[in-house]
């Protein structure tokens, strides 16, 4: 069950409008596949920025796998999910989640890293969910489970709608897609692409604060 | 290269599009007989396995241990193992051994050993033991119910008419997760207008599952998944006995449920250890076995595009639905998530329980079009409805569906909206417009429908959980706005819970919600003249299309 408690939405809403820049737009994302670095900066502890969305990304994100199953460059992927989020006037965190590659599971750990509650969990072949805090582990606020069928502008979306319900909204689902002839196509590579991304699990190992450069 | 123009003609086919691998035995991409598949074995010692399948005791994980202590007839287990792999296998497939002798022998097998056994079967002997085992004598069949939109009248539109066409089960699940309570509402609904007794789930997590059924919105569940390594246990943060757990909790309220598995989810979620699919999904069976349930569903399910990529894959899936019915659970065989582009390819795999007949032989067959089908799509939809019912006629056989016409369709349809339409006014919900019923009477899909607000909906369904509404209240709401019949039927199902009857293996309803199952309608399946066959009346019902010329159709 979705319990917003009101008193914290009102402080979130407060906290993010007296954002320093508030009117920052988001600068329009370059699509072209640059590269990008992911410095890491020790041990990811929680949050206490209510104006922030954590991205938590799996063990092989953006190090072993650099594009999703549809080959859209993992650097465009993240640049578009942090505009999505600054164009709600917050601010994206990116931890990298080591202990497990169960997207619900990477992303509700990455809820309690969270200053707002809300993160967005992504698989280096692109599964995403978005996800908040106290919410059962497999359960979530919206879950795009068909990774061959995201785009980037879907991934700004969710950027964006993860954002919304950080500031206590409660924005419109981005529209589900549904390709019946995706499992055809892209059931046995995604269990390849898995099975790549588990031999890098770390059991029990602590997340990651991870910075990013885009080149 | 010069192109052959065959070869151009040849890579443009469906069956071209799909995505196929070579084994790769060292992580478990390997459908049946991996080298790493243990030796079976087994070692009791004052009455407790000491070792099993060439692991001792002390070397057990946590699924061996659980299946050494609650799934092996250790009575049975010493003289069941010493038989051949082949003596075994003849038994399943001999007309003339009954159904009880076979369970007695599986019943006392290692997983290892059940493997090895169905390793030395082809399709048609795991298809004539599949028509003996089964546990109901009568087959029947399971559907999906969903839309991209998770539109509330459609649902309970196509619920109507999936009843009416002969489905005795319906599972709905969601697109956007906060909008399940109202999806089990909708099907709810649907569901009995189309015919009383059909029974009803809703595929979420596993709490908000069990609380729907709880509350009496639902009738039974099914995605209690459990996995067969320890790894893939652990990532769910789940055990055999926190599923057990659960499966208590369903049967402490009188609620049907089953397990689900497949093989391939273990390779898929990247923890198969290097053995073959089929192995991992024994030991999921005998985990549903050790925990009491009365059922599986398994077949692959929603990981078929693996096994079906493999080689011997399709025919690994067979030998899981055996290997359940063996085992004498009720088998919900899948043939649900759409695997290939390929008519041919997609029917080929369905016949292998379509003909035999399981308990379930689809679990389910999307009753809305596919791209409206959030299982991410089913092996069968609403556009194959007439090829369904016309490989009933060509082979004579039962696959639980019956032709309609389509004026009853879109009076149903039409009966289910109106009656959604009344009980969401009744409770308080976002009002469900004349023009909405409308277009659900005669709609093919979600994209036939006006747009509802969903920001306002997912509002409501929350605040449904949180005011604690029940079936009870949908009764109510029935009554009050004078659906007698559909709210006598809501209660009838809810009655059901009191009795427990459904609880026995393999329960289904019949329209006067009388229960069917293995106990009152029991496979004696033992040969030609023996065991399920199609009555006059249910022939007389299958063979009637509305395509078929009559005589008199023609001038003298």
């Amino acid at each position: 069950m979705m319990q917003i408690n009101e008193e914290m939405i009102r402080e979130i809403v407060t906290q993010v409008l007296q954002g320093v820049d508030l009117p920052q737009q988001a600068k329009p994302a370059v699509v072209g596949g640059r590269s990008m670095t992911l410095v890491e900066k020790g041990e990811a502890k929680p949050g206490t920025q209510a104006d922030e969305v954590v991205i938590a990304v799996t063990p092989a994100f953006g190090k072993f796998q650099h594009k999703t199953i549809v080959n859209i460059p993992l650097s465009d992927v993240l640049r578009e999910l942090i505009a999505g989020i600054e164009e709600q006037g917050l601010r994206a965190r990116i931890v990298r989640i080591l202990r497990t590659s169960d997207v619900a599971f990477a992303a509700h750990d990455a809820t309690r890293l969270s200053g707002s509650g809300i993160a967005i969990g992504i698989l280096s072949r692109g599964t995403t969910v978005i996800h908040q805090k106290d919410l059962p582990p497999l359960s979530n606020l919206e879950l795009f489970s068909q990774s061959p069928l995201i785009d980037l502008p879907t991934f700004r979306a969710i950027g964006s709608n993860a954002a919304r319900y950080a500031k206590g909204e409660s924005p419109t689902p981005v529209p589900t897609r549904n390709d019946q002839m995706a499992r055809p196509k892209y059931q046995a590579k995604a269990a390849v692409l898995h099975i790549k991304e588990t031999e890098h699990v770390v059991p029990g190992a602590k997340p990651i604060e991870l910075e990013v450069q885009f080149q | 290269m010069k192109r052959s123009k065959r070869f151009e003609v040849l890579e443009a086919r469906p069956v071209n599009q799909d995505g196929f691998v070579e084994e790769w035995p060292e992580v478990g991409l390997i459908a049946m007989g991996s080298p790493n598949d243990p030796v079976p074995s087994i070692k009791i010692e004052n009455g407790k396995v000491i070792e099993m399948d060439g692991v001792s005791r002390a070397k057990f994980d946590f699924i061996e241990q659980f299946i050494a202590d609650y799934a092996i007839d250790i009575k049975a287990a010493e003289k069941a193992m010493a038989m051949s792999d082949l003596d075994i296998a003849k038994m399943l497939v001999d007309v003339n051994v009954a159904r009880e002798e076979v369970t007695k022998v599986a019943l006392g097998l290692t997983p290892a050993k059940i493997v090895a056994v169905l390793n030395t079967m082809n399709v048609v002997e795991m298809m004539m033991a599949l028509q003996k085992m089964r546990a109901r004598k009568t087959p029947s069949n399971q559907c999906h119910v969903t839309n991209v939109a998770d539109n509330p009248v459609l649902i309970a539109a196509d619920a109507a008419e999936a009843a009416l066409r002969g489905f005795d089960e319906m599972e709905t699940t969601v697109a956007v997760v906060r909008y399940a309570p109202f999806n089990a509402v909708s099907l709810l609904v649907g569901g009995q207008t189309g015919r009383g007794g059909i029974l009803i789930q809703c595929s979420l997590e596993e709490a908000t599952e069990l609380q729907l059924g709880m509350r009496g919105i639902t009738a039974y569940a099914e995605t209690i998944s459990v996995y067969g390594t320890e790894n893939v246990f652990v990532d769910g943060d789940d055990t055999p006995w926190s599923k057990s757990f659960l499966a208590s909790a369903y049967a402490s309220r009188g609620l049907k449920m089953r397990f689900t598995s497949g093989t391939g989810s273990e390779v898929q979620m990247g923890y198969a250890e290097g053995k073959s699919m089929l192995y991992l999904e024994v030991r999921c069976v005998m985990i549903a076995r050790g925990a009491g349930v009365q059922g599986l569903q398994n077949g692959s399910v929603s990981c078929i595009g693996v096994p079906a990529a493999v080689p011997s894959g399709i025919r690994a899936v067979l030998a899981e639905n055996l290997c359940t019915s063996m085992l004498d659970l009720e088998v919900a065989s899948s043939n649900d998530q759409t695997f290939t582009h390929s008519d041919i390819r997609r029917t080929a795999r369905t016949l292998m329980e379509m003909l035999p007949g399981t308990d379930f032989i689809t679990s389910g067959y999307s009753a809305s079009p596919n791209y409206d089908n959030m299982f991410a799509g089913s092996n069968w939809d609403v556009e194959d409805y007439d090829d369904w019912n016309i490989i009933q006629r060509d082979l004579m056989v039962d696959g639980g569906l019956r032709p309609v016409a389509e004026e009853e369709v879109t009076a149903i349809r039409n009966k289910a909206g109106r009656a959604l339409q009344a009980v969401f006014k009744e409770l308080g919900f976002p009002a469900i417009t004349d023009a909405e019923v409308e277009a659900a009477t005669y709609a093919h899909g979600s994209k036939d429908m006006p747009t509802r607000n969903v920001v306002e909906d997912l509002k409501a369904a929350q605040e449904m959980m949180k005011r604690g509404i029940t079936g009870l209240d949908i009764v109510k709401a029935l009554a009050n706005t004078g659906f007698d019949d559909l709210a006598s039927h809501v209660l009838n199902l809810l009655k059901q819970r009191i009795s427990g009857d459904y609880l026995h293996t393999s329960a289904i309803l019949d329209k006067d919600f009388n229960v069917i199952s293995a106990v009152n309608n029991r496979n004696d399946y033992r040969g030609p003249g023996t065991g399920y066959r199609i009555s006059p009346e249910r022939w007389n019902e299958i063979k009637n299309i509305s395509q078929a010329i009559k005589p008199s159709d023609f001038d003298e």
